[in-house]
């Protein structure tokens, strides 16, 4: 039997944005921006969403248009 | 010319004429500025996630236009003076639209040219980390 690896969790975080070629992220996709809402309504840090760098940027951008048109709430409760 | 979104949300104590005639305003102000109108996206009433101005619920438009800033500078004015609007934005999306159109092409290129890589062979005796990305190993022709 090999020794345990250091790192054994191999979970390759992919970034979701990646994997299904968006290019663009849409404000107008409230369902899309939801899954990196979590209850209270902040923006989901990448380190946990596994989000790249690129996408992380275009998301919180789209993320602040969506709560300035009301599609996202600022605070949730 | 430059491609902009302009969105704004009506207040839901207007009936759907006066929001058509409402839009209808909008697109003659565009137009008559020599700009063009792309699409029209009526959404229809949608609940708010917070209240504005106490209201609960909007109708939501979206509008997509070629135009250049002092178009989209009038329309905002606008806006701001029509009492049933509420909440307005407005964004150049041209830019944007182009890089992604880029970012796909180069994206087709790169899975055209070189095919899938094979699964990495990782030797288990080895206590080191295998490397994170496949582009690292050199391609293997294989005739």
């Amino acid at each position: 039997m090999p020794a345990p690896k250091r790192f054994s969790v191999k979970r390759k975080r992919v970034c979701k944005f990646c994997a299904e070629k968006i290019n663009y992220i849409d404000f107008k996709d409230g369902k899309l921006l939801s899954h990196f809402i979590p209850e209270r309504g902040k923006i989901l840090p990448r380190r946990i969403s596994g989000v790249c760098s690129v996408h992380q940027r275009q998301l919180s951008e789209a993320i602040k248009r969506a709560r300035h048109m009301a599609i996202l709430p600022f605070v949730a409760d | 010319m430059r491609t902009y979104e302009v969105a704004f949300i009506a207040v839901p104590t207007l009936t759907p004429e006066e929001l058509d005639a409402f839009i209808a305003q909008m697109q003659s102000v565009i137009e008559g500025r020599n700009g063009r109108v792309v699409k029209v996206d009526n959404w229809g009433k949608k609940s708010l996630a917070y209240k504005i101005k106490k209201f609960r619920d909007g109708y939501y438009v979206i509008l997509t236009i070629e135009a250049d800033g002092a178009i989209v500078a009038e329309l905002e004015r606008r806006f701001r003076v029509a009492d049933h609007v509420i909440r307005f934005l407005s964004i150049r999306i041209d830019e944007d639209l182009k890089r992604a159109e880029k970012m796909k092409i180069a994206r087709q290129r790169k899975a055209g040219s070189k095919p899938a890589p094979a699964a990495l062979q990782i030797d288990e005796s080895e206590d080191v980390m295998p490397p994170a990305t496949p582009l690292d190993q050199p391609t293997i022709e294989r005739s």
